[in-house]
């Protein structure tokens, strides 16, 4: 039951890919990948990874949807058509690509598998130990902050430096070209309102 | 912004439980699922939802440019920090087990507080990204009004669909900050 649920999303979250490559509306597109990563959330609840379902409802479903729509609101609303270029060398290439990636699926463990590699390593060390070495009864946090807490400081920094990134390449900066772009302050918005 | 009473008052009414439970994800995070991301996110997310609703430049009233700024680095020190802290107290960097009288309060204390900085820095990260993009002018707004699509868009979706609401509002926002030009190119 719980595998005919994963596959029928999976099978709609292919659905909603091929709209979202034939859809050239591009507000469309933008709820469309918000309904994909609802989707995936769904389908991270049902393997049971809540953590991640959590994360990929709030940024997928949320951040980057709302974020998609800024842009949208700078940009067309509809996708320029283009010369669809149709060469045999490119089919053959996707293909074989494709190809080679599903032979490479056959060596990997089957669903669920409790004999996989992944399931022998360092996993039962964490669910077996984890409380008396780090504490808290939910083990993705111990992992995450304790475990690989050198992981989580890489992506924290990776955040913080793609706030940076966004503040250096289109904020106002208080020096640099960013400042001549300043279009408006206080006092004139407030007359604007009143 | 003054002809929308229902968002106006649904967004008041929503921001505050936004709020509580991104705190609730924050500090619950190592009994249930969440954690500093996530709270992160949320919290973000209900300065957006204000934004979104009343303008970008009245939300930066609230969250002025040096406050998001501040929690950005603010996030990354208090986890390295923490880090240099069990350096300190005798252990590896980010060994938590040294920062109190026994191991167990130490990873406790460790995970909270860096949990606290991931969650610092993902708000201030978020609410940076979304405000420094929604404050943008399109670049060329005689390039825009010319286009068809851009009449298409406003005919065919403005009744429809609830969401574009908060697009336009954004957009309001935007003819605002950009000044004439942003209202021209409507």
């Amino acid at each position: 039951m719980e595998l005919a649920v994963v596959i029928g999303m999976l099978f709609f979250m292919a659905a909603i890919a091929l709209a979202i490559i034939w859809v050239r509306n591009l507000f469309a597109v933008t709820m469309l990948m918000g309904i994909y990563s609802l989707t995936a959330a769904a389908l991270y609840v049902a393997l049971d990874a809540v953590d991640v379902a959590f994360t990929e409802a709030a940024v997928g479903a949320g951040i980057s949807t709302v974020l998609m729509l800024a842009t949208l609101s700078l940009t067309k609303a509809e996708e320029k058509p283009f010369r669809s270029i149709q060469h045999p060398v490119s089919l053959a290439v996707v293909l074989v690509t494709g190809g080679v990636l599903i032979y490479g699926t056959l060596d990997m463990p089957a669903y669920g598998d409790p004999d996989a590699p992944i399931h022998q390593h360092v996993a039962p060390r964490y669910v077996q130990d984890s409380g008396q070495e780090v504490g808290p009864p939910n083990i993705v946090t111990s992992i995450l902050a304790s475990y690989r807490g050198y992981d989580t400081m890489g992506e924290v920094t990776v955040i913080f430096t793609a706030a940076a990134g966004v503040l250096m390449l289109i904020g106002r900066g208080r020096s640099g070209p960013g400042r001549r772009r300043k279009t408006w302050d206080y006092e004139d918005l407030e007359g604007d309102e009143r | 912004m003054k002809e929308k009473p229902v968002l106006r008052v649904t967004s008041k009414l929503l921001i505050p439980p936004i709020m509580l439970f991104a705190l609730y994800v924050q500090f619950h995070g190592d009994f249930g699922p969440g954690g500093g991301f996530q709270a992160g996110v949320i919290f973000a997310s209900a300065f957006i939802l204000y934004a979104l609703i009343f303008g970008v430049d009245v939300a930066r009233r609230i969250v002025p440019a040096w406050v998001s700024r501040a929690g950005l680095s603010i996030g990354v020190l208090l986890y390295a920090g923490t880090g240099v802290a069990a350096l300190f107290g005798g252990g590896n960097f980010l060994d938590y087990s040294v920062l109190a009288h026994d191991a167990l309060h130490g990873q406790h204390l460790g995970i909270n507080v860096i949990e606290f900085g991931v969650g610092t820095t993902v708000a201030a990260a978020m609410v940076t990204i979304f405000f420094t993009f929604a404050s943008q002018s399109p670049h060329d707004p005689e390039d825009l009004r010319d286009e068809d699509d851009d009449a298409d868009f406003d005919d065919d979706f403005d009744d429809d669909l609830d969401d574009l609401i908060a697009s336009r509002t954004m957009s309001q926002g935007l003819s605002q900050a950009g000044g004439a030009g942003g209202r021209e190119a409507r």
